[in-house]
């Protein structure tokens, strides 16, 4: 009995819990990157215990990937080291850990993940609990193999409607955080359901997931259905809801939807494509674990093809993983963005945390398919940052100034 | 009685510290990082027993530690605020820097105004006036007593949750 969440740690931890009780719960995986790393790294080292199980656990080097600097370096070398005394051998770089490690499996339904990265919510595309945590809770974890939860309330939405050409589920999850606030789901789980849902592939249900910690979700999750265990190869449990009672029911109709735009300096700032087209852009970035997978860089490269890119407007993509690279080169995605003088960038997060490239400089407006427009995220806290989806900005790429992809197709 | 530095809504983990400063692991240089570009005097005029009052979503943004751990390498005795984001609140609880949520103070106080926080009942002081905090609970109170996850873990292991039965 009970909602997504409620039924997956029930079943963890053997006996029927409701939303509000506090369970502590084994985890299947645990991770770390190459900014949380160290840290979590540090406080393990400080309980003196061993880890619980190095198949599990995982460290990716994405966020500053090649190092930047000596310090960055530094932080690299320390995490190989650790990861050598105590025999992790998923020392991964090779893109954005929600991609790389989605493909690699880690999550599958019923199961329970967490990562030092706020948008470990990205696996409950899987039908599984994943939650970001800081560095000390990833710590304690790796040497036990468990963590506490409270179990969250659940905030039910009911997606139904068929959207319109160049409407992504990107713009879905926008409008939605328009209408609740960037605290609409604060300590709560997201279940994303309905037929629209129901239609919509893995990338676009990561992309769902992934944007539920934008309006507070501590878990964003999709029923696993046939998808889902297409996508796993089978591998997983069948998990339901049961009878659920949630905290609220949002209903969203996905036909009525316009190309979304979260403008500057807040993600629940959201606004209809129509109310900014026409602002300048100094960059366009494709990219991030909210949109740089395949299917986000076919849409992108299906408006690129054949043209240029507008002069004002510096275009950086960065394929989310290795394998949506070599996706990408094969389909002949990435010579479309090269001709179309694109700058492609090596697998990782790219310019979204304004750490290692694609850096902006004061006053400079940039339009981004990540997921956060606070103000310094991507360099200067006086540059403007715009928040849509891969169609909206390859056409504004195309353009230099924001635009609504029907005009440009 | 520290002096209050107050904030306002939506303080990102990304104003507390740009992911720019996060290179280190080292506490004196991720002090020195603390609200660098949202507010570059605070480092030189915060001190011990100082109180950060902020409005709603306090710490949104990134799962990155760093940001409440510059907070507390700088002394700050306690933040207050609105309301705040689940994991910078659960980082802070974790390393032990004492996080209260009251709605009142936000509105009622003004930069450089006194202040004192007892952390575990949720009463605040400012001047003549006295506020209501919500005293922290459940794993939060367990994990306070201990003084963080890391010495309640050291102390009890997860049985310090499970016995405890806390809720
Ligand atoms: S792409 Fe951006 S949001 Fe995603 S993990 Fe990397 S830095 Fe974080």
């Amino acid at each position: 009995m009970g909602t997504l969440a409620e039924e997956i740690l029930s079943r963890r931890v053997g006996r029927q819990v409701h939303a509000g009780e506090t369970v502590v719960a084994d985890v299947d995986f645990a991770f770390a990157h190459d900014v949380t790393g160290p840290l979590a790294i540090k406080a393990f080292a400080e309980l003196d215990m061993p880890v619980w199980d190095p198949a599990r656990i995982a460290f990716t080097f994405d966020h500053v990937m090649p190092a930047n600097t000596v310090a960055a370096a530094e932080l690299h070398r320390q995490i190989r080291e650790f990861c050598s005394e105590q025999g992790v051998t998923n020392v991964l770089a090779e893109g954005i850990c929600h991609q790389v490690l989605v493909e690699r499996g880690i999550a599958a339904p019923g199961g329970v993940v967490v990562g030092a990265d706020s948008h470990s919510t990205t696996y409950g595309a899987m039908g599984c609990f994943a939650t970001g945590l800081g560095s000390t809770d990833i710590g304690v974890t790796f040497a036990t193999g468990r963590t506490w939860f409270r179990v969250p309330e659940t905030v039910h939405i009911d997606v139904h409607g068929e959207p319109a050409p160049g409407v992504q589920a990107k713009d879905i999850a926008l409008s939605v955080i328009r209408r609740v606030g960037a605290e609409g789901a604060d300590y709560c789980a997201v279940e994303w359901s309905g037929e629209t849902v129901a239609a919509m592939h893995m990338d676009e249900r990561l992309t769902l997931c992934n944007l539920s910690v934008d309006f507070g979700a501590k878990a964003g999750l999709v029923e696993p259905d046939a998808v889902t265990f297409a996508y796993t190869g089978g591998r997983g449990q069948e998990v339901h809801p049961s009878n659920p009672r949630y905290a609220r029911t949002l209903e969203v109709d996905a036909s009525a939807i316009r190309p979304q735009v979260a403008v500057h300096p807040a993600i629940d700032n959201v606004q209809d494509i129509d109310d900014v087209a026409g602002t300048p852009l100094d960059e366009v970035f494709i990219g991030s674990c909210t949109n740089g997978r395949l299917s986000d860089l076919a849409l992108a490269a299906s408006f690129l093809e054949g043209r240029e890119v507008h002069p004002r407007t510096r275009t950086v993509i960065v394929p989310s993983s290795r394998r949506v690279y070599m996706d990408a080169l094969e389909a002949g995605y990435i010579e479309t963005f090269a001709r179309a003088g694109a700058l492609v960038m090596n697998p990782g997060c790219g310019p979204c945390l304004g750490r290692q490239h694609g850096v902006l400089g004061p006053g400079e407006r940039a339009m981004t398919t990540s997921n956060r427009n606070y103000p310094g995220r991507m360099g200067s806290p006086e540059a403007f940052i715009y928040l849509a989806s891969p169609a909206v900005a390859a056409a504004s790429a195309l353009r230099g100034a924001i635009t609504d992809p029907a005009e440009v197709r | 009685m520290g002096r209050v530095f107050k904030f306002g809504n939506g303080i990102s983990t990304d104003a507390i510290m740009p992911g720019r400063y996060n290179v280190t692991t080292d506490f004196d240089s991720l002090r020195k990082g603390c609200f660098i570009e949202a507010r570059p005097d605070f480092v030189t005029t915060v001190q011990p027993g100082d109180v950060i009052v902020a409005g709603r979503n306090f710490g949104c943004g990134s799962s990155r530690e760093h940001a409440p751990l510059s907070i507390k390498q700088n002394g700050v005795a306690c933040v207050v605020a609105q309301s705040f984001a689940r994991i910078f609140y659960r980082n802070a609880v974790n390393i032990g820097l004492p996080v209260i949520r009251c709605a009142e103070l936000y509105d009622a106080v003004a930069d450089g105004d006194d202040c004192s926080v007892d952390v575990r009942t949720g009463a605040i002081v400012s001047g003549e006036r006295t506020f209501a905090g919500e005293p922290p609970s459940g794993v939060a109170l367990t994990i306070m007593e201990y003084g963080s996850l890391l010495e309640m873990i050291k102390a009890r292991g997860w049985a310090a949750l499970e016995a405890a039965n806390v809720s």
